[in-house]
């Protein structure tokens, strides 16, 4: 594992705090008699950059939800900076910033908006300085010309850019991105796991990535997780994930297109 | 059985939806924005439709109680009969009905969309709660139009009615007589009766609506779903309400 910083910095103020950790203990998760998550432990340490893999519907975004309590373990526990996540003060005490798979930007909104939401609404500082931190935000991801336009005018590329940056001015402590490169093309999906390493390397936050994207995992990671069937089957280096002992695990990663035997004839109903 | 537990369900999570939106009450004047933006939303672009309903049915109401009382009856309590039915039923109702349908449906159409397209869980990871910038501004807003699109609609029904009441050849009152029995027999209490049911419809309506949209699962198919229930759900408690809060009042 990569020697872990324990500070991170904040992007705007450049003050130093203290990089925080994650920590998964035996989570299991259920929707009615349906299991999500089997038992699932491992534990990201501060200033880590951690990507979970898996295919989909395997129960990777469910458990990102659990990190930022959004849901509630059936069973286990998960702890950000050694308190209950599951707790709401945890979001007080922690600044924590999720970037939604589909963006989840406010629609109503401007991109400025967007991003002044969290300063205005936490009072963090006047109107003057909210301006100053959403254009530094905006400019960090090449967005400055983005800042009046709404959602439904930005391409799939640039909604991404515009979450990072709503979650980049929350100076967050952990940042968690659900599949920052789904839908992107392969130019836009490089571009995004640029931004979330160069992000990582210059502010050090603990960075949590949920993807499918196995490039992504293999170039910027410090860990990768391999999450099937709500089972952890791998849990290791970069390079130790180019020669998987698990026969899934290797078929996930490399997977042949096999005509004679076509896998969707052998999934369940 | 099912059905009994949703109900209860439901109860339960509105009331859960008040006392939170409630707790965020002294953040009011800072949110004076978004109130005001609520205020224009609920009041201002629903006054057009409740004018012109109102006019007709005050229109339709001198029109049916003229007709009856070309056979029997004095003429000149007609404006006592608009006037009593506007103020102490139909206004609210039919104000509270209207807001159901245009106001509770938009309310529930644009929550449920901003929780199936996860905006609602981006202001929960904020630590933003939803209950402080999406339902107060909703609920104050409410309280404080509510009783001006009633009495518009208690002036305007009121006015309808005279209007028929004068040019109709088989009624033929002169709106000195019309307003003069109105004046003569109505109390404020009748007018105020109707505002306080008003207030409770529309509390309700926006409550309920609030609460269908964010506890939406699923996809756009669920998005009209919740649309459609909380025009429903609305609808039932504002005549159900109807019953109680008139008997309270008596």
């Amino acid at each position: 594992m990569a020697e872990a910083p324990s500070t991170t910095r904040n992007p705007f103020t450049h003050v130093e705090t203290p990089a925080v950790g994650v920590a998964v203990e035996d989570l299991c998760k259920s929707f009615g008699t349906f299991e999500v998550l089997k038992h699932v432990s491992f534990s990201v340490a501060p200033g880590e950059i951690f990507v979970l893999m898996g295919p989909s519907g395997s129960g990777k975004s469910v458990l990102l939800k659990h990190i930022v309590g959004l849901e509630l373990p059936s069973s286990g526990r998960v702890t950000v900076d050694n308190r209950d996540a599951a707790a709401e003060e945890t979001r007080e005490q922690v600044r924590m910033a999720l970037v939604f798979q589909a963006g989840a930007l406010f629609n109503s909104m401007t991109v400025y908006d967007n991003l002044a939401l969290y300063p205005r609404e936490h009072r963090i500082a006047d109107e003057a300085g909210i301006r100053e931190k959403v254009m530094r935000a905006l400019q960090i991801l090449s967005l400055e010309n983005a800042a009046e336009k709404f959602p439904s005018e930005l391409s799939g590329g640039m909604k991404k850019r515009v979450a990072i940056a709503r979650a980049l001015v929350m100076e967050p402590q952990l940042m968690l991105y659900d599949e920052p490169t789904s839908e992107l093309d392969p130019v836009m999906s490089a571009t995004i796991a640029e931004i979330i390493a160069t992000l990582k390397d210059q502010y050090r936050v603990t960075t949590i990535v949920v993807s499918h994207d196995r490039d992504l995992a293999l170039n910027i990671s410090d860990r990768v997780g391999i999450l099937m069937g709500g089972e952890l089957l791998f849990l290791g280096t970069p390079a130790e994930l180019r020669t998987p002992t698990d026969p899934r695990v290797a078929d996930f990663l490399n997977p042949k297109i096999d005509l004679q035997n076509p896998r969707f004839k052998k999934l369940e109903t | 059985m099912k059905q009994l537990i949703q109900i209860l369900e439901g109860l339960g999570s509105t009331l859960q939806l008040l006392m939170r939106a409630a707790s965020y009450a002294g953040t009011l004047p800072r949110q004076i924005g978004r109130f005001v933006e609520q205020c224009y939303t609920i009041g201002y672009t629903t006054l057009p439709i409740v004018a012109i309903l109102s006019f007709f049915i005050g229109s339709v109401l001198a029109l049916q109680s003229g007709h009856a009382a070309e056979n029997f009856g004095p003429k000149q309590f007609i404006g006592l009969l608009v006037g009593l039915s506007m103020a102490a039923e139909l206004g609210p109702v039919m104000v509270a009905v209207l807001l159901a349908g245009r106001v509770g449906s938009a309310i529930a159409a644009e929550l449920a969309s901003m929780k199936v397209y996860q905006e609602i869980d981006a202001l929960e990871t904020m630590n933003i709660p939803p209950a402080r910038i999406l339902v107060l501004p909703r609920l104050a807003a409410i309280l404080v139009m509510m009783p001006v699109l009633t009495i518009i609609a208690d002036l305007v029904g009121w006015f309808g009615g005279a209007i028929v009441a004068k040019y109709t050849h088989f009624i033929s009152i002169e709106p000195e007589s019309y307003f003069a029995t109105m004046r003569q027999y109505m109390e404020f209490r009748d007018v105020w009766n109707g505002l306080v049911k008003a207030e409770v419809f529309g509390f309700v309506i926006v409550l309920v609506s609030c609460n269908i949209g964010l506890n939406t699962r699923g996809g756009p198919r669920e998005i009209g779903a919740s649309v459609t229930r909380a025009v429903v759900v609305s609808l039932i408690l504002i005549l159900v309400l109807d019953y109680f809060v008139t008997k309270a009042l008596m």
